[in-house]
């Protein structure tokens, strides 16, 4: 059988890979896309879809940012059904330690130029009612938003293959490497290019990347529209999120555009299996609870797990991979894959047809891999 | 919030036919029984008691049933089961855990509803959806009804709302005349059963009956006025109040699969001794198969006793029950959905009332799991249990897993689990760390 | 003849036979459960707890299946419409 030749390869069809097939057919490249399952049937469908810039690190600030930018100019475009809604972000401080982390967030945000605002408790309780009262202050970033994930895939997607990019479903790689690419059935791929986007399962294709499993559980309700205006976070979010070992839940409550609300956020390294686990889950929306009260009496009416494609340093691998140049990878995008997928697919048509990049792509490179397995050990 | 633990021998879910025999049995063999119940009351749908009180089939078993002691949890949901030999119920007043030995299964079964057009107008509703609105003290005296679907249940909701007070402009009857010979012809040997037939006839006598008969669209703005039917040549249009229909049973089975039990062609595997692919999980009535009140009580016999240690007890039942089978499988084959009926959907008729998903937004995806995704189609509170047996006749999908919770329940008894079951080792993440 | 409960549906009062479903007393006010998520008025499907579309407010709680509950004195049911 002669094997299929087309520029970029890539293997994944979630939020990731279909905004690297969106913006490689933008260039004008051939592409194929290759995926086990469905548009965004992985991390992508599990995930909360938040539009968010963060501040971990200024690597991690400016991909966010980058990335939000491309989402505002994308917005136009969106289908209804994407239902990206900019709700804006309230960081929520219970003690005086935490406001401490709102007024340096505030600092560091407004020195970059993004929009934010110090919320006193008044302005909580005004904007927030249904949190509970006593809350010392907070901070609103008005421009971050949320969206369907699977719907804005599905969308990047049927962009690419107005382009020509072709798209093959529920079909096993085998292998890849050397410019090949080799399905379980026989199907053979020649590309110069071949972007590894398959997330959690990236690994498995390319041994030797520094991306673990790490598990989260979600909740959503019926609908309550109201209930919750913004989307609200802990800030101990930052500190367990942070954490790389330890298992953690976090307050992380999202009004949807439908008036469901969307509940999170759990973290663990090690559990392999999909299933629901109760004691994560309960201390999960005990959390929440804590901080929305009323909630105990709302309808939940799905839970699911997943789990986030995440490097030791928290930040993506976006680039070639030392040790076969044909591969580029674009995974490791943790819990934020939707905010970063339209800057990682930026990123790497860059890197991959040498145009300038808008912010230096350089923290992102797969290269650092090699201290990253040390810290991982 | 009372949240509170109860431990059993036999727990039974579902107070329905098979139900009730299934915690009878197991009690008067001397098992502590529990008798878990969503609705209001037991009975379950056929037996459904409302404002007037059990007919003299229930009231048989309710009079057994009281002289027994087994504790009796109506209104209660079962929503998980976190544990082995465990499960999670909600109830008004917060969580029950409750702990068994043994569990039997008499989950019933819900009628299928095929999506045409109108059939989201209110009114429009199922056929034992409407009888158990009059049992439940809704008056229906001088209504107009169109029955319409398929099976005798059809017959029976007519006769019954007849006997109130409605009209009953038309029955529609889908099956054929000619596979409703033959399947008379079948039961000939099952004397009850004609006995049974010819009683309603006599109810009935002067209803119009059609047989190869369909509706294709509901009228109305706001409420029902009337419906359009199939004669399969000719189009008939009927003022009505309301539409009762029904397009066959579809077993109850996630808690089932939830629990691990195998299931084949939808229904749960059982041994004779109704004992599923799970070891002391014991499953009776509809969901081993749809076969009315007589087989399930006596699945449930079977499985009661089989439960509470004397499995043997019930071997005298075994030939009963095998004719009785083969009746259900005459009724499966009499009354199978035409091929027709996949037609009546139009492309703007909305599949998944929850989401208001239309049929056209489905017919791109390939599966189930696809079109939950990007459509939401069976994303809302009833969690697919209508829209997956239409789309599963409609575009041959087949359901997802099942995961927990597997009914919509509170955040703060789906948090419970931990408050209740683990004390000391679930401190809150405080502030930074 | 069973007695008789007055409760409250959309403001107004109706009366039913103690053991009725609140799916009953929003039948009798004429009034529909629910609006779908298009703004279409629902009414009870299934009649047995399974479909949800017959969810009204009760008291002070969101999304209870009317079909599932019964009525009591004085009860305060609101429907979408």
């Amino acid at each position: 059988m002669s094997a299929k030749i087309y520029d970029v390869v890539i293997v994944g069809a979630g939020i990731v890979g279909a905004a690297c097939a969106h913006e490689c057919s933008q260039s004008g490249l051939r592409v194929a896309v290759i995926d086990q399952d469905v548009i965004g049937g992985g991390a992508t469908a599990a995930g909360m879809g938040h539009i968010v810039v963060m501040d971990d690190s200024d690597a991690q600030f400016a991909l966010t940012r980058y990335s939000q930018t491309l989402w505002q100019e994308l917005r136009p475009e969106l289908p209804e059904d994407v239902e990206y809604e900019q709700c804006g972000t309230i960081w929520v401080a219970t003690d005086e330690e935490e406001m401490t982390e709102v007024l340096r967030k505030h600092a560091y945000y407004s020195r970059q130029g993004v929009s934010v605002e110090v919320l006193n408790p008044g302005d909580i309780e005004r904007l927030e009612p249904n949190l509970r009262k006593g809350m010392v202050g907070g901070l609103l970033v008005p421009d971050d938003g949320v969206l369907y994930p699977p719907c804005a895939a599905r969308f990047l997607m049927d962009q690419a293959q107005g382009r020509g990019v072709t798209l093959h479903l529920q079909q096993t790689v085998a292998q890849i490497g050397k410019g090949q690419l080799h399905l379980a059935d026989g199907t053979r791929f020649s590309s110069a290019t071949i972007v590894n986007a398959a997330g959690t399962w990236a690994s498995a294709l390319t041994p030797g990347i520094a991306v673990k499993k790490r598990k989260g559980h979600l909740v959503i309700t019926d609908r309550y529209p109201g209930f919750v205006r913004h989307q609200l976070v802990e800030l101990g979010y930052l500190k367990s999120a942070h954490s790389v070992t330890a298992d953690s839940v976090a307050f992380n409550v999202q009004p949807r555009q439908t008036g469901q609300l969307l509940i999170g956020s759990s973290r663990q390294y090690g559990p392999e299996h999909k299933e629901v686990d109760p004691h994560v889950l309960g201390r999960m929306l005990e959390r929440a609870q804590h901080y929305l009260p009323a909630l105990a009496k709302t309808s939940a009416i799905r839970v699911w797990t997943g789990f986030r494609a995440a490097t030791p340093d928290k930040l993506p691998l976006i680039g070639p991979w030392p040790s076969d140049p044909s591969i580029y990878l674009a995974t490791g995008h943790e819990g934020l894959g939707i905010t970063t997928s339209l800057a990682t697919a930026k990123l790497l048509v860059d890197q991959i047809t040498g145009r300038t990049s808008a912010i230096p792509y350089e923290p992102y490179l797969p290269s650092r891999s090699a201290t990253l397995e040390h810290a991982h050990a | 919030m009372a949240n509170a633990r109860k431990h059993f021998d036999v727990l039974v879910v579902g107070g329905g036919p098979a139900g009730l025999a299934a915690a009878v049995s197991a009690a008067e063999h001397g098992a502590r029984v529990g008798l878990v119940d969503d609705n209001p009351a037991l009975g379950g749908q056929i037996w459904r008691a409302g404002v007037v009180g059990h007919g003299p089939g229930a009231a048989r078993w309710i009079q057994r049933l009281e002289a027994t002691g087994i504790e009796i949890l109506c209104g209660t949901r079962v929503f998980d089961s976190p544990t082995q030999n465990s499960l999670h119920a909600e109830i008004e007043s917060g969580l029950l855990e409750l702990n068994y030995q043994k569990l039997v299964l008499a989950t019933g079964a819900r009628e299928r509803f095929l999506p045409f057009p109108g059939w989201t107008i209110p009114n429009v509703m199922g056929a034992g959806a409407l009888q158990a609105l009059v049992k439940s003290g809704f008056p229906v005296s001088d209504k107009r009804v169109v029955v319409a679907g398929t099976g005798p249940l059809l017959l029976a909701v007519a006769a019954y709302l007849r006997e109130h007070g409605a009209k009953i402009e038309l029955i529609c009857e889908q099956a054929s005349l000619a596979s409703l010979a033959l399947f008379a012809v079948s039961i000939l040997k099952l004397r009850d059963k004609i006995t049974q037939g010819l009683s309603l006839r006599k109810e009935l006598a002067g209803v119009r009956f059609v047989a190869g008969s369909w509706p294709v669209t509901a009228e109305g703005d706001g409420a029902l006025t009337a419906v359009v039917v199939s004669h399969g040549q000719k189009l008939e249009k009927i003022a009505c109040d309301f539409l009762a229909c029904g397009f066959l049973l579809v077993p109850n089975t996630v808690l089932p699969a939830l629990l691990g039990c195998r299931l084949q062609n939808g229904f749960v595997e059982v041994d004779r001794y109704q004992q599923t692919s799970v070891g002391g999980i014991y499953c009776a009535g509809e969901p081993t198969g749809i076969g009315g009140v007589d087989l399930s009580l006596i699945e449930g016999q079977v499985a009661g006793s089989a439960a509470a240690g004397h499995a043997e007890a019930s071997r005298s039942l075994f030939g009963e029950r095998r004719k009785l089978q083969r009746f259900s499988q005459a009724l499966d084959r009499a009354f199978a959905l035409r091929s027709e009926l996949r037609g009546i959907a139009l492309p703007e008729t909305i599949v998944c009332r929850c989401e208001d998903v239309t049929y056209e937004r489905l017919k791109p995806y390939t599966s189930w799991r696809n079109a939950k995704l990007q459509s939401r189609c069976g994303m809302g509170p009833c969690q697919g249990r209508v829209c997956g047996p239409a789309t599963e006749f409609l575009l041959g999908w087949s359901p997802d897993s099942v995961r927990p919770p597997v009914f919509p329940v509170r955040v703060e008894n789906l948090g419970a689990m931990v408050r209740d079951l683990v004390p000391q080792d679930s401190e809150l993440l405080r502030g930074p760390q | 003849m069973p007695e008789q409960i007055t409760l409250s549906v959309n403001g107004r009062s109706v009366t039913v036979p103690q053991g009725a479903t609140v799916a009953v007393a929003v039948a009798m006010a004429e009034a529909h459960c629910r609006n779908s998520v298009n703004g279409e008025p629902r009414t009870v499907l299934c009649g047995m707890g399974i479909c949800f579309e017959c969810r009204v407010q009760i008291n002070s709680s969101l999304h209870q299946r009317s079909c599932q509950m019964l009525c009591s004195p004085g009860m305060q049911v609101r429907t979408d419409g």
